[in-house]
């Protein structure tokens, strides 16, 4: 296996950018196949990138615990909720007399909103860390998800609903939730200017035509969002490969060696933990703010959870470049690939109508007509996919359990080796050396 | 006199050493006085309203207790947390009231939609008046449908998935258990659809009213139901495995599988027979609760799933006392906990509580006494 740098397939950013191109192209090829409007298969896959974004953040989180420091955490989304309701509570303006009904906010901007949505998650995952890493592996998982359902019956309580802080009327609006009510900077200072309406006019003009500002809007805020991937990816890089980084993978392979070497092994980990969760606060802040639109706790249902987890599987754990390839593929091919697939089949065959039941559908077998089942599963393939999504995951675990890109050796010094290696000596140390 | 100054020390001994056991004893202690308070000094809560909320935490724990004896002995067992169980709950307990809708409605309507719980909106459990007392032979056969149900689902996952995997290890093993729950859940949902619907006729159960000092107790036929059918299956599991040499066989796996291996034991029965006997008890558990409940969705065992979890914990894995112990004790903090706090919390008072036991002992309350 190749390091994490190279030539072409061995360079991780070409792999990463030769799958999206890839994905783009199957969707745009099989849209225009099917005859959907240009306008519309653009939107599918904008929408598609800002998906991606809010995954491939969550996994490349995600693998920082578990790939790196082996954290067990199956609480994403409490942290992910802790981030998205701590940005509301700060940056919605406050409850004003002619919107009675809405629940107001301090009314701070968006980037302090953002900030205190770190903070917070940080000081949750502290708080979860200090019990939970002392315990086994499946005993963490389960805490942590015990966690994460505690902090969602708090968000859906209607005791914390409305409440005074600091002189401000505030609150989590229970099971209604919070609105985003109000301006981000990527919408008051690129979306609502000038050169940017103009812009999206020239692109209209030389286009289709259409109103493309919609679309055009989301394709900015996606944009940001990968830039905020590549952030992500920047920094959980350059957390690998620094001490710190090299300390968690210690801990990973043997906690004992690790602690016999004179590491704190507890206080590496609860750092790695909260600056994970962190990361998964400010991806909550950023999902309320840019997918949502609006929260509230069904939102963070523990099944969100093992989507990022299907993601980081797929991708293999213990690889950055494979956290974002796994939120790619995840997204692209098991929970938005098969709708696309049925808008682009409906077009070119009439299904009809499903049957009520299975049991009708199954019953037209009989006569050898295979479209009541195909037209049930259609109507129903939101429920498929999801049962396909748990096959995929048992079939993963069963035959490649390291994912695409999991378990790579990796070179433990911090300075190339290659050129000082004897000819011959192919073998990394990491692999024991030679046997003689 | 002698007595007084050791016991004095022991206790000091606690307080610094294990400070979380004495905190929670005393928090657990303090609690007790308020209760006591409230009803006899304050008179803010009834004896009605804490017989009411006993007997409903009792209910809950018995199928949570039940639903957790098969995922305690497969956790021993086989060392791993098996996130699927909740959904051989839901799968068990569909496939169960599917029969018994076709036999209380048969005749009545299509047969295909009695047998999927009435999947087309057409066929509603009130409307054929199904209870306890209304239609005896529906919910017996219902019951037993649903753990032979629970037991196919199990023992087929375990072939497909697990039985490759023995030596995989825990959380390989617990992420492929992720993958069937997910499958298994929504299978659910595409078979028998994602409605929610009530599964019972209030006319076909009695009530009674039992006598509190200051007010009632009601109690239905549907409690007893549950109450005599979860004892009796624990009674049964607790003789299977104290007098049978499989209760040995599955003790000995636990402790240590090697050397069951090289004793003899044919461990791969004995894992079969954990499936059976978990899978059953779980699928009727599953019947049970919507039989209590009345109303019936994909969701509801995944639901359960954490708070079995929790009593499992709460007993120590691998205890079959311990899951039933835990399971009631579970059920009574959800109900009990709506004396101080929300009703919305009561879930997450159940998890404080595991988390709580995780702290202070994570071997479990009855750690030790493993499967039986």
């Amino acid at each position: 296996m190749s390091g994490e740098t190279g030539s072409g397939w061995g360079n991780d950013v070409v792999k990463i950018v030769v799958t999206f191109a890839v994905m783009y192209a199957v969707y745009f090829v099989l849209g225009l196949i099917a005859g959907l409007p240009l306008q519309g298969i653009f939107a599918t896959v904008v929408q598609l990138t800002l998906l991606i974004a809010l995954y491939a953040m969550l996994t490349l989180a995600l693998n920082l615990h578990w790939g790196y420091a082996g954290l067990f955490n199956i609480g994403i989304v409490g942290f992910m909720a802790v981030g998205a309701y701590t940005m509301l509570i700060i940056s919605k303006p406050p409850a004003s007399a002619s919107a009675a009904a809405v629940i107001g906010g301090f009314g701070l901007p968006f980037s302090v909103g953002v900030v205190g949505a770190v903070v917070a998650t940080a000081l949750v995952g502290f708080v979860v860390a200090l019990p939970a890493l002392r315990l086994r592996a499946d005993y963490l998982a389960i805490t942590t998800i015990a966690f994460a359902e505690i902090i969602r019956f708090t968000f859906q309580s209607g005791t914390f609903s409305e409440f005074d802080l600091f002189g401000t009327t505030v609150g989590t609006g229970g099971g209604r939730g919070l609105l985003v009510n109000f301006e981000d900077p990527i919408t008051t200072y690129v979306l609502d200017s000038g050169a940017f309406a103009a812009a999206v006019d020239w692109i209209e003009a030389a286009t289709i035509g259409g109103n493309l500002q919609p679309v055009m809007d989301t394709a900015v805020v996606a944009t940001v969002l990968m830039a905020v991937v590549a952030g992500y990816y920047w920094l959980f890089r350059r957390t690998g490969e620094s001490p710190f980084g090299r300390v968690l993978k210690a801990i990973n392979e043997d906690e004992d060696v690790a602690r016999a070497l004179g590491k704190d092994t507890s206080r590496f980990k609860v750092k790695s933990f909260m600056l994970g969760c962190a990361l998964m606060g400010l991806a909550g802040a950023f999902y309320a703010m840019y997918f949502l639109g609006s929260v509230n706790p069904t939102a963070f249902k523990p099944q969100f959870t093992f989507f990022v987890w299907v993601a980081l599987i797929i991708g293999g754990a213990g690889s950055n470049t494979g956290s974002v390839l796994g939120a790619a593929i995840f997204v692209g091919v098991l929970l938005r690939g098969p709708l696309f697939v049925k808008n682009v089949i409906e077009t070119f065959v009439d299904i009809g109508s499903a049957p009520p039941t299975i049991i009708d559908a199954v019953a037209a077998l009989g006569t050898l007509d295979v479209t009541p089942v195909i037209a049930y599963t259609f109507e129903n393939i939101s429920l498929f996919r999801i049962i396909a999504l748990g096959v995929v995951l048992v079939w993963l675990m069963k035959r490649r359990p390291s994912g695409l890109l999991g378990h790579r050796k990796e070179t433990a010094a911090a300075i190339p080796l290659g050129r000082l290696r004897p000819v011959g000596d192919a073998e990394p140390a990491a692999d024991g050396g030679g046997s003689e | 006199m002698v007595d007084l100054p050791a016991r004095g020390r022991g206790l000091a001994t606690v307080a610094t050493r294990r400070p979380l056991v004495a905190v929670t004893a005393v928090v657990g202690g303090v609690m007790a006085l308020h209760l006591v308070w409230m009803l006899l000094v304050a008179d803010s809560v009834q004896f009605a309203r804490l017989g009411t909320l006993l007997w409903d935490g009792l209910m809950r724990g018995l199928v949570i207790g039940l639903a957790g004896i098969g995922l305690s002995m497969t956790y021993s067992i086989l060392n791993f947390a098996n996130f699927a169980h909740g959904d051989y709950i839901t799968s068990g307990a569909f496939v169960g009231w599917g029969v018994t809708y076709l036999i209380a409605g048969f005749g009545t309507a299509n047969w295909g939609d009695l047998l999927l719980v009435g999947a087309a909106g057409d066929v509603y459990g009130p409307q054929l008046g199904i209870g306890i007392t209304a239609s005896p032979v529906a919910i017996l056969v219902g019951l037993v449908i649903a753990a032979l149900a629970a037991v196919g689902i199990a023992l087929l996952v375990d072939r497909v998935v697990y039985r490759s995997m023995r030596d995989a290890g825990g959380i390989p093993l617990l992420i492929a258990s992720v993958g069937v729950a997910f499958a298994l859940r929504y299978l659910v949902a595409f078979v028998y659809t994602q409605s929610n619907r009530g599964t019972t006729s209030a006319s076909g159960v009695p009530q009674w009213s039992v006598p509190m000092i200051d007010g009632t107790l009601g109690v239905t036929g549907h409690d007893l139901t549950l109450l005599v059918s979860s004892v009796g299956l624990m009674l049964g599991v607790h003789v299977l495995l104290q007098r049978t040499k499989l209760g040995k066989a599955m003790r000995a796996m636990a402790d240590n599988k090697q050397l069951a291996l090289v004793t003899g034991i044919p461990t791969e029965r004995v894992v079969r027979w954990t499936w059976i006997i978990g899978g059953g008890l779980t699928g009727a558990a599953g019947y049970l609760l919507v039989l209590w409940r009345g109303t019936l969705t994909f969701q509801f065992g995944w639901l359960l799933l954490l708070l079995i979890f929790a009593a499992v914990i709460l007993g120590g894995i691998g205890s079959v006392y311990g899951a039933i112990f835990g399971g009631i004790i579970i059920g009574l903090t959800m109900s009990l906990s709506q004396l101080w706090i929300p009703t919305d919390f009561a879930r997450a008072a159940a998890f404080a509580i595991m988390i709580l036991i995780l702290l202070v002992r994570p071997e479990g309350l009855f750690a030790g006494r493993t499967t039986a």
